[in-house]
């Protein structure tokens, strides 16, 4: 079976879930090998990639590797796959997974394929575009195939292997050097889930009236165990943070749950989510496109419907 | 202070996409063309900058002849001059490709800051600026909401899923930015008028020195197998709040067993 590399997404010493996602479906392209680069390198996190089938993880420890955005991953990543000639490289698509897939493609002279939902053992990719409505099955046919894949792709299944621990050390070039991170700004600590993460994901849009309206979608969220995301209308507006926006200029989700409250949804938003599985819309507007989208759908007024929600999800709870 | 902004032509963000059939690009003919949204705001900003700190802005574009309506738009938002590499053998370019071309006709120019949207809302990759930064050698800033020009020093804020980073490079370097980062102009009368004078140089990819080999889609490192439209999805329960909607969404959940 053919080596193929996934590099592991981690934040504080804590591999997240993608990753699980990540190495569950690379164990149907060949032997998954974990890429983690960056200080932090743990017991717990050698037991999360063990437990999804990690036969070896290549350790690029230090703080030289984060302290310069992307590049000096693509940098990693170039010389694992000239080292150890892989079959594929798994990165997940987030906005820096991305650009060093990007970086990596040049260095290694490779095809790269973005935002794939699935990858069949003959590596022919499946990618859903505008906004959903298309699916795109296509391949890379130069060099090592580099595939970004969304997160909530494919069920994380265990699959325990004995996890050999390999320590590389690959020198940071002064191209990838030459910006350089001078500080870290946590905007908001909500304890809530990573929004492309989620399981469920509670949205508010321009329904939702004013930033304190937040309140009613945050304590749904809260009931749920969701993150909570908002449209373009209320991030433009103020309400809530840039970071939640949910559509075509924001994140792309992907949960089992959408819950979109006061969004009428127009493509700028289905584009963000379109591909979850299971959609509920709540709108005061019967004709609010998002309905062609609802598994389930409330016509009514938001404050009404989602405090009664939320309070009757605490009494069955 | 030398200002590059590489802007894209695509359909209508609010526009159905669709791929063609017969070679599964992108139908550029089905919607209307538009400058890319985040590409506005790239061109705001490196407006803003000049107003601040002088210097010259080059718009940089390829595309079709027809991308030569966003050339104009941005140079009626206030750009000074613009460069539209167009040439058949581009079609069906991907990001190897764009970046490739792009990086040929930015080199040598001399630019401080090379700007871009952080993304296309057609192709939706990202990944094209960071690829020219690859290419060009040059420090990479990209998804900022926030850039300072300092002398020769640039500082951006780069959006993470925490909140964001702030990163320092020297000049050059390539700069994209999200939509969080400022208020595009609309191009005034004058603006527009004057546009029209402003200088366009417009290069086939044989007088930029592109290897045509290295182009269009006979090139592409990856190949569209097959592609269909999403089946629709079957109708599901709507129902009207009679002071009960609350209720019956519970219902609704604990039967999908998500409560």
């Amino acid at each position: 079976m053919s080596e193929v590399l996934v590099v592991a997404e981690h934040a504080d010493g804590v591999v997240k879930k993608v990753t699980s996602e990540l190495l569950t479906l690379a164990r149907t392209l060949g032997e998954p090998s974990a890429v983690w680069i960056g200080p932090g390198y743990c017991d717990a996190a050698a037991a999360t990639l063990g437990e999804f089938g990690a036969g070896k993880v290549y350790v690029a420890d230090g703080a030289q590797y984060i302290d310069h955005p992307v590049a000096p991953r693509a940098e990693v990543l170039a010389n694992l796959v000239s080292e150890h000639s892989p079959s594929a490289v798994l990165i997940a698509s987030s906005a820096d997974g991305k650009e060093t897939a990007g970086r990596l493609a040049i260095k290694i002279n490779s095809g790269v394929i973005t935002d794939a939902i699935g990858i069949s053992a003959d590596r022919i990719a499946t990618q859903s575009v505008f906004g959903g409505s298309t699916v795109v099955h296509s391949k890379v046919i130069k060099g090592t195939p580099i595939f970004t894949v969304r997160p909530n792709s494919t069920p994380p299944v265990p699959a325990s292997t004995t996890l050999t621990r390999v320590d590389v050390t690959v020198p940071v070039s002064e191209l990838a050097m030459k910006a350089k991170v001078t500080g870290r700004t946590v905007a908001q600590k909500d304890g809530r889930p990573d929004l492309a993460e989620a399981a469920i994901v509670v949205s508010g849009g321009r329904g939702v009236g004013a930033a304190e309206g937040f309140a009613v979608i945050e304590a749904l969220a809260d009931t749920l165990g969701a993150a909570v995301g908002a449209s373009r209308a209320a991030t433009d507006a103020g309400w809530y943070p840039h970071q939640y926006q949910v559509g075509q200029t924001g994140k792309t989700v992907s949960p089992q749950l959408y819950l979109a409250n006061g969004i009428s949804g127009a493509i700028q938003h289905r584009a963000g989510m379109q591909t979850s599985k299971t959609i509920v819309v709540v709108n005061k507007d019967s004709e609010a496109p998002l309905f062609e989208l609802a598994d389930f759908g409330v016509v009514g007024d938001l404050f009404k419907v989602v405090p009664q929600l939320t309070e009757e999800i605490k009494k069955r709870a | 202070m030398k200002i590059a902004v590489c802007v894209k032509q695509v359909p209508d963000t609010w526009a159905e996409k669709k791929l063609r059939g017969d070679d599964s690009t992108l139908d550029r003919e089905a919607a209307d063309g538009v400058m890319n949204e985040l590409d506005e705001y790239a061109v705001e900003e490196a407006l803003k900058l000049q107003e601040a700190h002088g210097g010259e802005i080059t718009i940089v574009t390829m595309g079709p002849e027809r991308a030569g309506e966003t050339v104009r738009k941005a140079l009626s938002m206030g750009a000074d001059a613009a460069v539209h590499l167009v040439d058949d053998t581009l079609h069906g370019s991907d990001a190897l490709a764009t970046s490739y071309a792009l990086a040929t006709v930015l080199d040598g120019r001399d630019f401080d800051l090379i700007f871009f949207g952080s993304e296309s809302t057609d192709a939706r990759m990202s990944v094209v600026p960071a690829m020219v930064a690859e290419r060009l050698g040059v420090a990479q800033l990209t998804f900022a909401q926030k850039v300072d020009v300092d002398g020769t020093s640039v500082t951006i804020q780069r959006v993470t899923d925490y909140g964001f980073e702030t990163v320092v490079a020297s000049l050059p370097a390539v700069v994209s930015v999200v939509e969080k980062i400022n208020e595009p102009r609309y191009p005034s009368f004058k603006g527009i008028m004057a546009a029209k004078k402003k200088p366009v140089e417009t290069l086939s990819t044989a007088d930029a020195g592109l290897d045509g080999s290295r182009l269009g889609l006979a090139a592409a490192w990856t190949v569209v197998e097959d592609f269909a439209a999403r089946p629709p999805k079957a109708t599901g329960t709507i129902v009207t709040d009679d002071g009960d909607g609350g209720v019956k969404l519970a219902e609704f959940l604990a039967v999908q067993k998500f409560i």
